[in-house]
């Protein structure tokens, strides 16, 4: 379970956390919306541990992230897996080699053990067996955000982040990576917390959906109880209103 | 004035802070070596992209520089009559100055700016962030074994321009101006003390570190968009030839 509270953070002057309050729960799949540019993938680099708040709290089943350092906060993140929104692939190694990093560095298995394994994850996400030693510069934006997906399970870990798992995908591939978040989450029962704002196909993977809209969380519940909202921010949100400041 | 007197101070507080950030980037990055685990492989990679990719640029370099000074040398010591100690003034300018400043030079330009590149290409495609989060520290993943690199390449690096310098020298000297070999090589080996061999192995070992450190930092906070690696890369080369001129400076007044 991921609890988040108070958390405030400036850039700059600029405030862009305003006093998040947010509760992921375990074992489900909660989406974050909003608009772009609201802090939806700045929250998800606090939970991650990569930024640090100017104020407030994460908890991740009960630890701390925003007080823990050294080799408590290495644990924590052993637990972590995310995918990045460009898939942050290393672009020095091979697609297996990519999958089989967080093994190769983080454990001391065989290294046909560790092949095997990461071949088992480039196969759930329907990565074809001749493309693994294609460097990611060869294989196309889905198939990077596949094989992100594969090196953030490889792992198997309890939490699994999203930062825009499907944005500059055309809709056929964006569906095959929400079916593969959907297909995924069933075998391996994560907590996942995805970062989007592409409404509605994301609510096919979502438990739960958190609208983020400056700086703090304004509305959480259900994707049926998100779409009835009758805040006018989370209507105007999910009915893709022209927002006349930004034009 | 008042402003003038305010952007100065606000230069050099700026200044400050950043050379303090840069000093505890070292540090944390260098501790990661006494961290398992160790990372020899990666290490032995680092000084075949720094050290043996340099080797050409090197050999150039040298064998040019070796040649000019000969042939310079050759003229202005001919008016004194002393063309016999021709192999001394090459050598000592390579083994004090020119090699050490040269090789570090001639690193920066081809490895430095390479690094600097990789690491903020790194940082923008969020490769470091994606290690961090599977609690690999990328300082001690990416960033100490470039600094240990450059630090054991860059004397070797030197000694192989002084002794490809002087070959040079020997080329223009003595085959083609005609000076004595043996007064080529007595000269050298009577002027050359073990102060001249050591100031230029340590200036070397300084200036390895300081140009690895300012690629590695300037990569790893580079700014954002291929307009920040590129900032980055062009301030990289820049501040090493100038740190590196710097510290050639204060150095040789050490050792004087």
């Amino acid at each position: 379970m991921i609890k988040v509270r108070e958390l405030f953070r400036s850039f700059n002057g600029h405030p862009v956390l305003q006093g998040i309050n947010l509760e992921v729960p375990k074992g489900k799949i909660t989406v974050v919306i909003g608009k772009s540019g609201a802090g939806k993938s700045v929250l998800l680099k606090h939970i991650a541990g990569l930024l640090k708040p100017d104020q407030g709290r994460i908890f991740i089943n009960g630890t701390d992230v925003t007080r823990a350092r050294g080799r408590e906060l290495q644990d924590i993140k052993k637990r972590f897996g995310v995918l990045f929104q460009g898939g942050a692939l290393f672009d020095s190694l091979t697609v297996l080699e990519n999958v089989a990093f967080p093994l190769r560095e983080k454990t001391s298995l065989p290294e046909q053990e560790i092949l095997d394994r990461a071949r088992k994850r480039l196969a759930q996400v329907n990565m074809p067996p001749e493309s693994e030693d294609k460097y990611p510069d060869e294989v196309s934006g889905g198939m990077k955000k596949r094989v992100a997906l594969a090196r953030a399970l490889v792992q198997e870990p309890e939490i699994l982040l999203f930062d825009e798992p499907v944005t500059g995908l055309d809709p056929p591939m964006m569906n095959t990576v929400f079916h593969l978040i959907k297909k995924t989450h069933q075998e391996n029962g994560y907590t996942g917390m995805v970062v989007s704002h592409d409404i509605p196909a994301v609510f096919q993977i979502a438990d739960f959906v958190a609208m983020l809209h400056k700086g703090r969380i304004v509305a959480f519940g259900t994707p049926a109880e998100i779409q009835q909202n009758q805040d006018p921010e989370v209507q105007s949100f999910l009915r893709g209103d022209i927002d006349l400041l930004e034009t | 004035m008042i402003s003038l007197i305010r952007r100065v101070g606000r230069f050099f507080l700026d200044l400050t802070q950043e050379t303090g950030r840069a000093m505890l980037f070292l540090f944390e990055a260098l501790g990661q070596a006494f961290l398992p685990p160790y990372r020899f492989r990666r290490l032995l990679d680092e000084i075949y992209f720094i050290g043996c990719r340099s080797l050409l640029i090197i050999f150039l370099t040298a064998a040019f520089t070796g040649m000019v000074l000969a042939l310079q040398g050759y003229y202005t010591l001919r008016k004194y009559g002393s063309e016999s100690a021709l192999g001394a003034v090459v050598a000592l300018s390579l083994i004090r100055e020119l090699g050490p400043v040269l090789a570090a030079l001639m690193v920066s330009g081809r490895a430095g700016s390479a690094i600097t590149a990789e690491i903020g290409i790194m940082r923008i495609t969020e490769q470091l962030d994606a290690m961090d989060t599977m609690a690999v520290n990328p300082l001690q993943y990416v960033v100490m074994p470039k600094l240990l690199a450059g630090l054991l390449s860059v004397p070797l690096l030197t000694a192989i321009f002084d002794v490809v310098g002087i070959l040079g020298g020997f080329g223009v000297g003595v085959v083609l101006l005609g000076v004595s070999s043996g007064s080529y090589f007595s000269g050298m080996t009577q002027s050359v003390a073990s102060l001249d061999v050591n100031g230029g192995i340590i200036k070397s070992l300084v200036f390895g570190l300081t140009i690895m450190l300012v690629a590695c930092y300037n990569g790893f906070f580079t700014d954002r968009g291929a307009e920040g690696v590129s900032r980055a890369t062009t301030r990289t080369v820049v501040i090493s030839a100038i740190l590196v001129l710097a510290w050639d400076y204060v150095l040789t007044s050490f050792f004087m």
